[in-house]
């Protein structure tokens, strides 16, 4: 009887002190996967916050009111429109041809789409130069045309193209692969063009994949800066963008205004994203109820 | 009568894959044939040509006596049923049946009307505010149903439609196609690995194996008259006694079976008995009887599955109605007669039969 009881004890014992070893391994994980992410992301994130608003609102005012801010603005809206639009519709494009066809160099492609996250941008800025630069391989066909492509918004479109490639075929690829095809056979069997068929049936099942593409396209446009200070000669009021001018605040020790543009550039990613998270979140609790 | 569907010396390569070589078949106005062999056998890729959703490598195609072998899918009018359903997922029920009406541009008060009649016809009235997702797999196939038959096509092709439901449901839904098939009279072609889904549904079944036609004719042919030891062995079980023709009789060790008179003297053969068609008795009946010793016995419900041994050491399996067992248990001497015996020469495109049922 005794024994019974001691043996009893002793288990129940080990296995409480194993629980409570896994609970506190997991605490401990937990722990240090939050501050991993809130030292390296928050942080930065509270200085930055901090220090564009401790001169006080008369600098915000102030810095919004200067015309080579507003024009860096505008600037980086441009670039960032374009790109958009250009690796969105490409984007899709490429996600289909690469999920849905079978052709030689298809591994080779599929490898390709990922260089621009492997290549500093300062080295994708120097291939600009010496494609588009004064003896480039192309320079002499648009001089002779009259048209500026190397210290101008041309270049500066296209290196900021060249570097968002990847975002909206990496989010679209992997969706349409899980869609396979069937739905857009039973479109066609119905009588759908296949333009109808790739609005009405392949997009809508895409859109979520497509629009985080988008935004963390959106994102690495308007935060790019080495490509473009390489090929754009960084002129004020000229070929000047919001990231450029962040990077003359501090060099010509004008912190506060330099602040207050480099955190409106990053909570407008952070709202672009946290805005389609919202959007995709409900979508989906829709769906289920 | 002019055939509804043509299917003329069809073929389909993919790279040096022959999916299908040289089908020919025909398929009549308002009934149902059925394509049937395993997977792999290329029934599939026929259908998908039919359809248009894959295209022949030689033959041709005609859909009510009009070549149709090159025309687009969205240009043939046929209703197509996926195996995987093929919902779109991000539509409810009636948007999903209203599809191809709304891609046809139909006015919008023709289309309510015939999304609700279908509702009504595969019995889905409250459903059409549902999503996909909400509904079981029976449910979603009616869906899908209901969603080809909305543009009224002429023809209607079902890919598997019951392969991914469960036995029960799938008992179900074919009674159920059936009685709507007699109520709407729609010319249809049912692909199926299912060979008593094909005997029952269809008027018609096409075997199918290796990418070739195996056979092609009524339920009972089928069954009855196999042309061929494949179709012998696919379709309905089918016990393989192999012997030396003597005398236009099949001789396996002391002795004989009838039905060999198409193969000379000195071949071997192989005699496909259906379990049903083997007798058990505890006495000789008649002169072609022979001794047979029960290995085990396993009760089906109203049958029995006999397993013997005959005297040559080949293996048979008899299915007896368990009021005729009459005494047969394991371990017992019997005597077995064996009926409707089908001899076919040994090999040829035939699958390699195995000592047991080829198929069961």
């Amino acid at each position: 009887m005794g024994m019974t009881v001691g043996s009893g004890g002793s288990t129940s014992g080990a296995i409480r002190t194993h629980a409570s070893r896994t609970r506190l391994i997991r605490g401990l994980l937990i722990a240090l996967a939050l501050s991993y992410v809130s030292i390296l992301l928050l942080a930065p994130l509270a200085g930055i916050v901090w220090a564009a608003i401790k001169g006080g609102m008369d600098v915000v005012s102030e810095t919004f009111a200067r015309a080579d801010v507003r024009h860096a603005f505008w600037l980086t809206g441009i670039i960032t429109l374009v790109t958009v639009v250009t690796v969105t519709v490409l984007g899709m494009l490429t996600a289909w041809v690469l999920v849905r066809d079978d052709f030689p160099g298809k591994r080779f492609l599929n490898a390709l789409v990922e260089l621009p996250l492997a290549v500093s941008p300062v080295t994708v800025g120097l291939m600009a130069v010496l494609l588009f630069g004064t003896g480039g391989w192309f320079s002499d066909f648009f001089a002779a045309r009259g048209i500026q492509i190397i210290f101008a918004l041309p270049s500066m479109i296209l290196v900021t193209i060249f570097i968002s490639i990847p975002f909206v075929i990496r989010e679209v690829g992997p969706v349409l692969e899980e869609l396979g095809t069937n739905e857009e056979e039973a479109a066609l069997t119905l009588g759908a063009s296949p333009i109808q068929t790739f609005f009405r049936v392949t997009l809508p099942n895409v859109k979520w994949g497509l629009l985080y593409g988008m935004a963390l396209s959106t994102a690495r446009a308007l935060g790019e800066i080495g490509a473009v200070l390489i090929v754009s000669g960084s002129i004020q009021g000229q070929t000047e963008t919001a990231t450029l001018y962040v990077f003359r605040a501090l060099e010509e020790r004008q912190e506060a205004s330099g602040y207050v543009v480099a955190l409106t550039l990053a909570a407008i990613s952070i709202l672009l994203l946290a805005a389609i998270e919202t959007f995709k979140h409900r979508q989906s609790k829709e769906a289920r109820s | 009568m002019r055939p509804a569907i043509r299917v003329n010396e069809l073929g389909k390569r993919f790279g040096d894959f022959v999916a299908v070589e040289g089908v020919t078949f025909d398929v009549e106005e308002g009934k149902i044939t059925a394509l049937l062999g395993p997977s792999g056998s290329g029934k599939s890729t026929v259908l998908r040509m039919i359809a248009g959703l894959e295209d022949p490598s030689s033959g041709e195609i005609l859909l009510a006596g009009e070549d149709q072998t090159h025309v687009s899918v969205q240009d043939r009018k046929v209703g197509f049923v996926f195996q995987h359903y093929a919902l779109f997922r991000h539509m409810t029920v009636s948007q999903n049946i209203a599809f191809g009406l709304t891609v046809r541009k139909e006015p919008r008060n023709k289309r309510v009307k015939r999304v609700n009649e279908l509702l009504e016809l595969v019995h889905l009235g409250p459903f059409g505010d549902r999503f996909p997702d909400q509904l079981s797999g029976g449910q979603r196939q009616r869906v899908a149903l209901a969603r080809a038959l909305a543009p009224q096509p002429k023809v209607l092709l079902l890919d598997e439609p019951f392969g991914a439901l469960d036995a029960r449901v799938r008992q179900d839904l074919r009674r159920w196609l059936d009685e709507l098939h007699r109520e709407l009279g729609i010319t249809s072609v049912l692909v199926t690995h299912d060979q008593e889904e094909a005997l029952e549904l269809a008027h018609k079944v096409v075997v199918m194996h290796e990418g070739k036609v195996e056979q092609i004719g009524s339920s009972e042919a089928i069954y009855n008259e196999p042309a061929t030891p494949f179709v012998a062995s696919f379709v309905g079980a089918a016990n393989v006694i192999r012997g030396l023709v003597i005398g236009g009789r099949v001789q396996f060790g002391e002795q004989q079976l009838d039905g060999a008179e198409h193969l000379n003297d000195g071949d071997a053969a192989h005699a496909f008995v259906r379990p049903h068609d083997v007798l058990v008795s505890m006495e000789r009946a008649d002169g072609s009887s022979s001794p047979a010793v029960v290995e085990a016995l396993s009760n089906l419900g109203w049958t029995s599955k006999v397993r013997l041994t005959l005297p040559d050491g080949q293996a048979l399996t008899a299915q007896v109605p368990n009021d005729k067992l009459e005494g047969v248990t394991e371990g017992k001497r019997v005597f077995v007669d064996l009926r409707n015996a089908k001899v076919f020469a040994p090999g040829g495109r035939a699958v390699e039969p195995s000592d047991e049922l080829a198929a069961v």
